[in-house]
């Protein structure tokens, strides 16, 4: 079940544990049991709202970031990372494979306000060897959605 | 001037649906449950590969009875599936939907006069075909209290020494009925004994919501007597490709190869190339997609219920049947006042067959959101007018 409840509360996280219940074909107080042990496993780990901040007249600048650094005796990357994803403008740090070594997203007001995170905070942490900043220019699909494009039902309204 | 007309097609009643598409689409605002295909895309693996084909130019027509490696794909899914074994180069044809199989096998197996055993309420084209291939249709009116299931009794009451054929439309649209193993070892005993064959319109087969799909091809000495019809337009939602296919005995095969040959030469060559794909690689959407339906039939059924709406439960299809008999109307008035009173269109069962009568075929290939509207509006109409029967 549990598979299924994510499945579904990964895309709409509004729906209420009744209705989940119902389309899930289980008891209420099943689901609701199963959605508490989640968030206290911590594998629920909040339920976030997707915003398109384009289509409102805030401003906003998301940077993705590409950082190499040294990884040190004993705590390998952990500890820089940690120095990185404690600030707040810092949205999420990646470990990844291949060509460099974190993927920090960063949202800002400005570019001026990720360009100088970038350049005071970031690279002068020590075992930061180097930086690649690039800014996102437009979202087409986020989180599984797609952004751009809303959808229609072009089917014939009835039919056999 | 002479009737330049054929007396046989012209006492053919047009489709019951198409008049109430006729009101519906002068309806802009109308909310729909009508429609009898899937609200999903084709997803894009699929479709993708219909756009390379394209880009390479397969622009041209296949053999007749379809490409081959399509019809070697079909061959395997009916084998993991079903354990069935069809010779790929001999027992199975590509056609123009599920449609068109229908009406060849009926055409390749029908001499004039002879009788086809029809189940209903079902999908509309059956009694039409039977009739354009020289048949006589013989109507098998199922019961609710069967969960509209076709029993060996009711088969055995409707074979006369006439009778050569019988359509096996299940998972069934509209009533969303399912055929399980007991029920088709049963009516196959019947068919056996009674030496006719089965024509298994099983287009839904992937769409079951209680167990896997049973094809009664599937059954000790049933194979032999069977056209198996499936298709791609319900399980990966391919309904505008236009792409179904059929599968029987090498001696009816070569007739209804004839009858495509002249008629139809191949099937959609872009859509025979997708079709590789969608059952190559196209498992995993299939599940998705029957996930997705079945929580919308759960909801449909608990809505229901909280309504005091008598429906009984459908495990296969996407479509709920619903007994509206307690309001004192035909099923024609009641879809037409919901439709002008709430703008919600659904359709009558009396489009499937006059024992629709009493019923509604709504459709689930929509989204929660879509059927949450839908059903307010239908709560609202039922309630008003048993308010309006107190008076």
């Amino acid at each position: 079940m549990r598979e299924q409840i994510l499945s579904i509360i990964e895309k709409n996280s509004r729906i209420g544990v009744r209705e989940l219940a119902v389309i899930l074909g289980a008891e209420e107080i099943d689901v609701a049991n199963e959605l508490k042990a989640m968030e206290e496993e911590g594998i629920i780990c909040g339920y976030h709202t997707m915003i398109d901040w384009e289509k409102t007249s805030i401003e906003k600048v998301t940077a993705l970031i590409e950082v190499r650094i040294t990884p040190q005796r004993g705590q390998g990357f952990d500890r820089i990372a940690e120095r990185i994803y404690k600030y707040s403008e810092v949205n999420s740090v990646y470990l990844i494979s291949g060509g460099y070594d974190l993927l920090v997203t960063l949202e800002g007001k400005s570019l001026k306000d990720v360009s100088g995170f970038v350049s005071d905070r970031l690279s002068t942490l020590d075992g930061v060897l180097s930086t690649a900043t690039h800014f996102i220019l437009k979202k087409y699909k986020d989180h599984g959605t797609i952004l751009t494009k809303k959808y229609e039902d072009t089917r014939e309204k009835v039919t056999p | 001037m002479r009737n330049p007309l054929s007396d046989i097609i012209t006492e053919i009643k047009p489709s019951g649906i198409r008049k109430f598409f006729d009101i519906v689409s002068e309806m802009e605002d109308a909310v729909s449950l009508g429609v009898g295909e899937p609200d999903f895309d084709t997803p894009w693996h699929i479709r993708d590969e219909g756009i390379y084909s394209l880009e390479k130019g397969r622009t041209f027509y296949t053999s007749n009875a379809g490409l081959k490696e399509l019809k070697a794909e079909i061959a395997n899914y009916l084998y993991r599936t079903q354990k069935l074994s069809y010779d790929a180069g001999k027992d199975i044809i590509v056609t123009v939907g599920g449609s068109e199989a229908i009406d060849i096998a009926l055409r390749a197996m029908i001499n004039p006069g002879e009788e086809v055993l029809i189940p209903q309420p079902s999908y509309v084209s059956y009694e039409p075909c039977a009739i354009l291939a020289g048949g006589v249709p013989v109507i098998i009116e199922l019961k609710e209290e069967n969960e509209f299931r076709l029993t060996a009794q009711e088969l055995r009451e409707a074979i006369t020494n006439k009778t050569k054929v019988l359509i096996l439309p299940f998972p069934n649209n509209p009533t969303g009925a399912i055929m399980e193993k007991e029920d088709l070892e049963a009516i196959a005993q019947v068919i056996r004994e009674k030496d006719i064959f089965v024509i298994s319109d099983e287009i839904y087969a992937e769409l079951t919501y209680r167990g896997k799909h049973i094809s009664i091809a599937s059954l000790p000495g049933m194979q032999e007597r069977t056209v198996l019809i499936n298709g791609f337009s319900k399980a990966y939602a391919m309904t505008g490709w236009r792409l179904g296919y059929a599968c029987a005995p090498e001696n009816i095969m070569e007739q209804m190869l004839k009858i495509h040959q002249f008629a139809i030469m191949c099937a959609p060559t872009t859509s025979q190339y997708a079709a590789v794909e969608a059952l190559r690689n196209g498992d995993e959407d299939v599940a998705m997609m029957r996930e997705a339906y079945n929580q919308r039939r759960r909801f449909l059924m608990h809505s229901f219920k909280e309504m005091g709406l008598k429906c009984f439960e459908p495990y296969g299809a996407f479509y709920v049947f619903p007994c509206i008999k307690e309001f004192g109307m035909t099923s024609e008035e009641f879809a037409e006042r919901l439709l002008r009173e709430e703008k919600v269109a659904v359709v009558p069962g009396t489009a499937f067959g006059g024992c629709g009568e009493g019923f509604l075929r709504i459709s689930y290939a929509y989204s929660l959101e879509n059927l949450k509207t839908a059903l307010e509006k239908i709560n609202a109409f039922i309630t008003r007018l048993r308010k309006q029967e107190q008076k």
